[in-house]
């Protein structure tokens, strides 16, 4: 991948160890300082996060309230976790980045929100999407590694259909983007 | 299904004081039931005459009654008494109960208040079987029938039915906790005629023993085995030779570690099932993409008498259509562990015209109820449960999915709704499009919610169903509520006899209303809500009629409870406090209080006192 000619450059910009420490080591302390900063404000937009952190005590669930056998809950519950835990985490690379990220794209509903976190990860925008053009107006395009292992513009296939078949997302840039037919 | 079922309730056995008298004054007692010489002969006749008759009263208030009647009614009454009936294990002690009735063949009994399912109070409070079942096998050898509801029973009470009741036939146990599978192995192992085994909703703790192959070897007796609620896994070639021995299993309800294809193997056994629970209704992990799959449809197609069907624990929604051929059967669905949609519900419900009784999660959300409204002309029972139980949660059901069932399901009876937002409007539509209903209970999950149409409270909501709907006799209420809802309930629910309130009223003066007003009430639980020691005074001429009252964190002293308790010598008034809480000296975080018999009761765990 392109990405990978950068990482000695030094305009890294999360770079915390004194000079001389090992790039390895940076890159995951880094890494661990901006998920823990990251993961307060998800990108689903998402007020009530938000509001769970600074919430007054009332938002806390009362004791037996509303009325529903733990037995129930947990029934329930049991399915939400394990779904929660397995999850479906993608890698995403961004040309020019010096480290992957990755997403969990079972948090999202649609192309909007998953698009808009990866703007908000990566501090990009998107150009307008079309059918015909793919992405206009921006030299980042978003694609994804399909289960073929062809890449695929994000948008092109029902939401559902993406979900389950990619399997590594990349945000390409400047020239490369070209060739996969949009316009900058 | 028997979550909270509604029951028939009268004056039940646990408290007589005339007939207790009675049975004082009675010197020679009941012994082995042989008919009393002393007597002259036509009184001998007579009681002989009455014996017959009363064989063939069942029903609990009859006989009740009749036990009133005079001192030899009550005698040949309480011979001729083969069920009984304890609604509070506390209420009366097993020696009382085994002296009076000395004939008993099934014993039902319930132990602790309904809020504790849901975890107002702390563990190990008591209703302990362990008394009682020591009790029976000395007084009752001939035992057959034993029928709990929320008692902690323990695996040596269940060795102990096993062991000393021969001819033990059926144990049902809802809501119960204590025991594990190294309990259910003995007990199965030694009732050799069993017909039921039920286990409901009730907390069975792993001892990773092999329960399923410890039932007898050969042909069983088994009618009914329903263990949906244990979770833990099986062994499912004993599970399946059980059910290959059992030509008489009717009823079978399989927990979530059975797939859908070791579902398969059981349901084309037992064709005859009429009660199917479908265990996790998914195939196992261990099934590979290219096996053959089953054909379910068939399966299905196969039971030509199942016309109850549950379970779906983990449900693929694509195997659904396997279900169709029963469909239009069934009397009964729960999809209550089912997260499925609308569009997923439309198929199956709509071919579903004889469903009575009827479960299923809010994600079928408005949409799904107005397919139900649209085919169930016979539903008798609606209950919609929460995929997301928080108060502020999403709220996929609102007031058009209950205005839409009040509409196209005119003989309901009983409907337990759990939402986010509900109109008075629609409750008033319901409670005028369903005349017959017995049970209302709303659960609007965000406290003190208003109308979110009108800003009003919820009290002319309430207040229509209690007025219009005149066979109520259960009603739950939330959402904003004031002492004007009460008021209604007060004036018109004269046959309300369970009463469930939470975070709702002003002051006193709407607990009065309801103790004054409601001549009919015997279980009466309130949580957070603003009622004190004035209000719990204005039901002193009540209590011994009511099976318990229940208040939590409401505004009550001690002092308070104490003048009740003073006033009230047959009350049992407990103060229960948080187990990790220090005696408060001027608030009561919970009070249970209940008629009794006995007197104070012995196995009190630290945090309980009686005043």
């Amino acid at each position: 991948m392109t990405f990978e000619k950068d990482i000695n450059i030094d305009a890294t910009e999360l770079r915390l160890g004194l000079p001389g420490t090992s790039e390895e080591s940076e890159r995951q302390a880094s890494t661990t300082l901006r998920i823990s900063n990251k993961r307060a404000l998800p990108s689903v937009a998402d007020e009530k996060q938000c509001d769970q952190e600074t919430a007054p005590p009332t938002k806390a669930q009362v004791v037996g309230w509303p009325p529903i056998r733990s037995y129930r809950k947990n029934n329930l519950q049991t399915k939400k976790t394990e779904v929660e835990t397995s999850g479906m985490y993608v890698k995403v690379s961004m040309d020019g980045a010096p480290y992957l990220r990755k997403v969990d794209l079972k948090i999202y509903k649609g192309y909007p929100e998953v698009l808009k976190a990866l703007e908000d990860m990566f501090k990009f925008k998107v150009g307008k999407y079309s059918e015909r053009e793919g992405y206009n107006g921006s030299e980042f395009v978003p694609t994804y590694e399909d289960k073929d292992g062809d890449w695929m513009l994000v948008g092109d296939v029902p939401w559902e259909m993406f979900v389950n078949s990619c399997k590594r997302l990349r945000i390409m840039k400047g020239s490369e983007a070209r060739g996969l037919g949009c316009v900058v | 299904m028997s979550e909270d079922d509604e029951r028939q309730q009268s004056p039940p056995s646990d408290l007589e004081f005339v007939s207790n008298k009675a049975r004082n004054c009675n010197a020679t007692g009941s012994g082995s039931g042989h008919p009393e010489f002393q007597s002259a002969y036509p009184d001998q006749v007579l009681e002989n005459v009455l014996e017959n008759v009363l064989h063939f009263l069942t029903s609990k208030r009859d006989r009740n009654a009749a036990s009133l009647v005079c001192k030899s009614w009550y005698r040949v009454e309480a011979l001729t008494r083969s069920e009984l009936f304890i609604g509070n294990c506390y209420a009366v002690s097993p020696a009382r109960a085994t002296a009076r009735f000395t004939r008993v063949r099934a014993l039902q009994l319930k132990g602790k208040p309904r809020f504790a399912d849901f975890n107002l109070m702390p563990p190990d409070w008591g209703a302990h079987f362990n008394p009682w079942a020591l009790a029976m096998a000395k007084a009752y050898p001939w035992l057959e029938k034993v029928h709990l509801k929320r008692m902690t029973v323990t695996d040596d009470d269940l060795a102990t039915l096993a062991e000393l009741l021969l001819g033990f036939k059926e144990l049902v146990l809802v809501c119960c906790d204590g025991f594990g599978t190294s309990g259910l192995a003995i007990f199965v192992n030694k009732c050799r005629q069993l017909k039921v085994l039920d286990l409901i909703e009730s907390e069975v703790s792993d001892d990773e023993t092999d329960w399923i192959s410890c039932f007898p070897e050969g042909e069983s007796q088994l009618e009914s085995l329903i263990f949906d609620c244990v979770e833990c896994h099986i062994n499912f070639e004993a599970l399946e030779r059980l059910v290959a021995n059992s030509p008489s299993l009717k009823k079978l309800r399989l927990n979530r570690y059975v797939s859908i294809g070791q579902l398969y193997r059981l349901m084309i056994r037992a064709p005859q099932l009429t009660h199917l629970g479908t265990g996790s209704f998914s195939p196992s992990e261990i099934a590979g993409q290219g096996d053959q799959e089953p054909d379910y449809v068939n399966a299905f197609a196969a039971c030509k008498s199942l016309v109850c069907l549950s379970g779906f624990r983990e449900i693929i929604p694509d195997y659904l259509p396997a279900i169709y051929p029963v469909c239009a059967n069934l009397t009964s669905l729960n999809f209550s562990y089912a997260n499925i949609t609308a569009e997923q519900l439309k198929p199956i419900i709509s071919k579903c015209h004889k469903l009575q009784v009827f479960w299923v999660l809010d994600s079928i959300c408005d949409e799904g109820l107005q397919a139900v409204a649209a085919t169930c002309k016979e539903l008798r029972e609606l209950r919609v449960f929460p995929v997301d139980p928080r108060e502020d949660g999403d709220g996929p059901v609102s007031e058009v999915g209950l205005q839409a069932i009040s509409e196209g399901c005119r003989k309901l009876q009983s409907i337990l709704y759990f939402c986010q937002r509900m109109t008075n409007a629609a409750v008033i539509a319901m409670s005028k499009n369903c005349p017959d209903l017995v049970v209302f209970r709303l659960c609007i999950m965000g406290r003190h919610r208003a109308d979110p149409v009108t800003g009003e409270p919820m009290d002319d909501g309430f207040g229509a169903i209690v007025m219009n709907c005149k066979k109520l006799t259960r009603l739950a209420v939330s959402g904003l509520l004031t002492d004007k809802a009460f008021d209604y309930i007060g004036q018109h629910g004269k046959l309300v006899r369970t009463l469930s309130v939470a975070f709702a009223g002003d002051s006193d003066m709407g607990l009065k209303y309801v103790l004054e007003g409601c001549p009919q009430l015997q279980k009466l639980e309130i949580r957070d809500s603003p009622f004190g020691d004035a209000a719990l005074r204005s039901g002193l001429h009540h209590y011994y009629n009511m099976r318990f009252l229940w208040m939590s964190s409401c505004r009550l002293t001690p002092n308070g409870c104490q003048e009740i308790a003073r006033a009230m010598p047959r009350l049992v008034v407990e103060v229960i406090r948080s187990a990790d809480e220090e005696e408060m000296d001027d608030a009561v975080e919970i009070l249970y209080m209940y008629r009794s018999l006995e007197g104070p009761r012995t196995d009190l765990p630290k945090f309980v006192t009686i005043l």
